[in-house]
């Protein structure tokens, strides 16, 4: 998809794939044939450059034709690089600035909670993406409120889009900023996909603490050669290349 | 007008439980009784419009009425890109207030003085931008606004308005009302400043000049009938605002007049020029240093009729 269309940002997607399958394939309520269901988690993809991902989850899980993917990037398409809703069944925020996901997630939850209803709110982020100020205004927000309905994954390759977060902007000590804003935190593995079902699968009562899980990840995971390769943040898998990973990840065209 | 907003607002919550209140930690006073009698319909984001914006959005996109409020550029540059990117394109039923529109807080300063937000609002699509010239225009945007479902702007100012105002003459968005009959020239005002324009045309009519006065209060979608009958129907146009001179008012007036070929015979933006007001003082005293007190308008008007 990302080799046809000649988009940037694989090894973003391959960063949180694991995490996009297991909440698509596991822990979100979503109704493929009534994408807004009332009564459905919500999810944000907050680091939008990785909308490639996003896309593929959902036509996997059936909200449209899997056809549909090959138009990424084209001329005339509304699979646009960074996530958009418009004309794409299941996406429900547009991203691509970072540092806009998690405040709408807020609202999102605030409003479930003034309803008393119990459905989640997801919200997949980068590393990178916590230098943003406002994503520490949400925090702020979200820890004071007690929004137990949000859920933030953050996904922590630990490579931004120059260099590495530590040599950027260090986030360390990482959990201890979350956790001093109000937030139950914990670290998890982001590709075992048992580890996170563990973290992720639990309905946790209204007036919990919002949760963040630090999922600690690979860019580029998968492939041998984009493994924490900031490289792989821009450039397109082509020819040879483009043939290698495909070996590696054991996939068809 | 800030207390016709919030009055007009409350006896609107009252029936309809999807209006919701966010304040950006601002409003001494002014909003304790809305939060005293609908707790569930108010919410304090705290000194953080980015993420104020970004709630808003949140709670709109699940079936809320959202307004947020706070002052000067707070509610609107502070958090631009939430405006656009969230609110806009998600056409998501958010109200953004902001409370002391031009120079209503021309003490405190050039950080206080919000004087590009008409050109910015402008220029993002899908919001209607709408500046209330009266009391009984801004009472009436309420409802107009929770009407139009979808992203709109309130530029309010603290200042009451000191003409009469005909609650006859009735306030749709997109409409121009007309406040004064005469046909030597059009005088067109945005906002707070629309009380100048009144006094002025006062003025000029005791000289024996008379104008046509016209309230442009909706910029976005704006009343290109009026503006063209104005260019064809009367001597000339001026345009006042309390707002930089690009991209406002006078831009929107000259954009549509020169798009239809209709030229005006006498054509002349008044308002903040292409710099900051580094001095302070209040309302008044800033709107007569840039041109556009009642005076300043009348003998504009009076020159650019001679010219």
């Amino acid at each position: 998809m990302t080799s046809r269309g000649g988009s940037s940002h694989i090894g973003a997607v391959f960063s949180m794939a694991d995490i996009v399958a297991v909440l698509y394939g596991h822990v979100m309520i979503v109704n493929p044939s009534d994408p807004c269901d009332p009564g459905r988690d919500r999810f944000i993809l907050s680091k939008g450059h990785a909308g490639a991902g996003i896309y593929a989850a959902l036509a996997e899980r059936g909200f449209f034709p899997k056809e549909l993917l090959r138009d990424h990037y084209k001329n005339g398409s509304v699979m646009s690089g960074h996530v958009s809703h418009k004309g794409i069944a299941g996406v429900e925020f547009s991203t691509g600035s970072l540092g806009h996901g998690l405040g709408v997630a807020c609202g999102m939850a605030y409003a479930a909670q003034l309803a008393g209803k119990t459905h989640r709110v997801f919200i997949l982020m980068s590393d990178g993406e916590c230098d943003e100020g406002s994503n520490w205004e949400a925090i702020h927000f979200a820890g004071h409120h007690r929004l137990g309905r949000v859920v933030a994954v953050v996904d922590y390759n630990k490579i931004q889009s120059l260099k590495a977060t530590e040599e950027t902007l260090g986030l360390e000590p990482f959990a201890e900023k979350w956790r001093s804003f109000r937030w139950e935190t914990v670290e998890v593995d982001g590709h075992d996909h048992s580890e996170l079902r563990r973290v992720l699968d639990v309905r946790r009562p209204a007036q919990a603490k919002p949760l963040c899980v630090i999922a600690h990840t690979i860019k580029g995971k998968g492939v041998s050669f984009m493994e924490n390769s900031v490289l792989w943040h821009y450039r397109t898998a082509r020819g040879a290349e483009l043939q290698a990973a495909r070996r590696e990840l054991g996939v068809e065209e | 007008m800030r207390n016709a907003f919030i009055q007009r607002l409350s006896e609107l919550a009252v029936g309809d439980k999807r209006i919701l209140l966010i304040t950006g930690d601002l409003g001494f006073g002014v909003l304790d009784d809305f939060e005293r009698r609908f707790p569930a319909q108010y919410l304090n984001a705290g000194v953080a419009e980015q993420n104020m914006t970004a709630v808003a959005t949140g709670l709109a996109l699940e079936g809320h009425v959202v307004f947020t409020y706070s002052i000067g550029n707070f509610p609107t540059l502070r958090c631009l890109e939430q405006i656009r990117n969230d609110v806009c394109y998600h056409d998501a039923n958010v109200k953004i207030v902001s409370i002391g529109g031009g120079f209503s807080y021309g003490q405190l300063g050039m950080s206080h003085h919000a004087t590009e937000d008409l050109s910015l609002l402008r220029a993002l699509p899908g919001i209607v931008v709408c500046a209330p010239g009266s009391a009984f225009e801004a009472r009436e945007s309420v409802d107009a606004m929770i009407a139009h479902a979808g992203p709109a702007y309130l530029r309010l100012e603290r200042a009451a308005n000191d003409f009469t105002d005909d609650s006859a003459n009735i306030f749709v968005f997109g409409h121009a009302r007309k406040l004064r009959e005469g046909s030597d020239l059009t005088l067109m005002g945005a906002g707070g400043v629309v009380s100048e324009v009144v006094a002025a045309s006062d003025l000029l009519n005791s000289q024996g000049i008379h104008c046509r006065v016209l309230s442009l209060h909706t910029l976005k979608p704006f009343d290109k009938e009026a503006v063209l009958a104005a260019a064809e129907q009367t001597g000339g146009i001026l345009t006042v605002e309390e707002n930089s001179v690009l991209g406002g008012l006078g831009g929107a007036v000259a954009e549509i007049c020169l798009e239809h070929g209709t030229r005006p015979r006498r054509f002349l933006r008044l308002g903040i020029q292409d710099t900051y007001t580094s001095l302070v003082g209040d309302q008044a005293y800033l709107r007569s240093l840039v041109g556009i007190d009642r005076g300043s308008v009348a003998l504009a008007a009076r020159r650019l009729l001679e010219a």
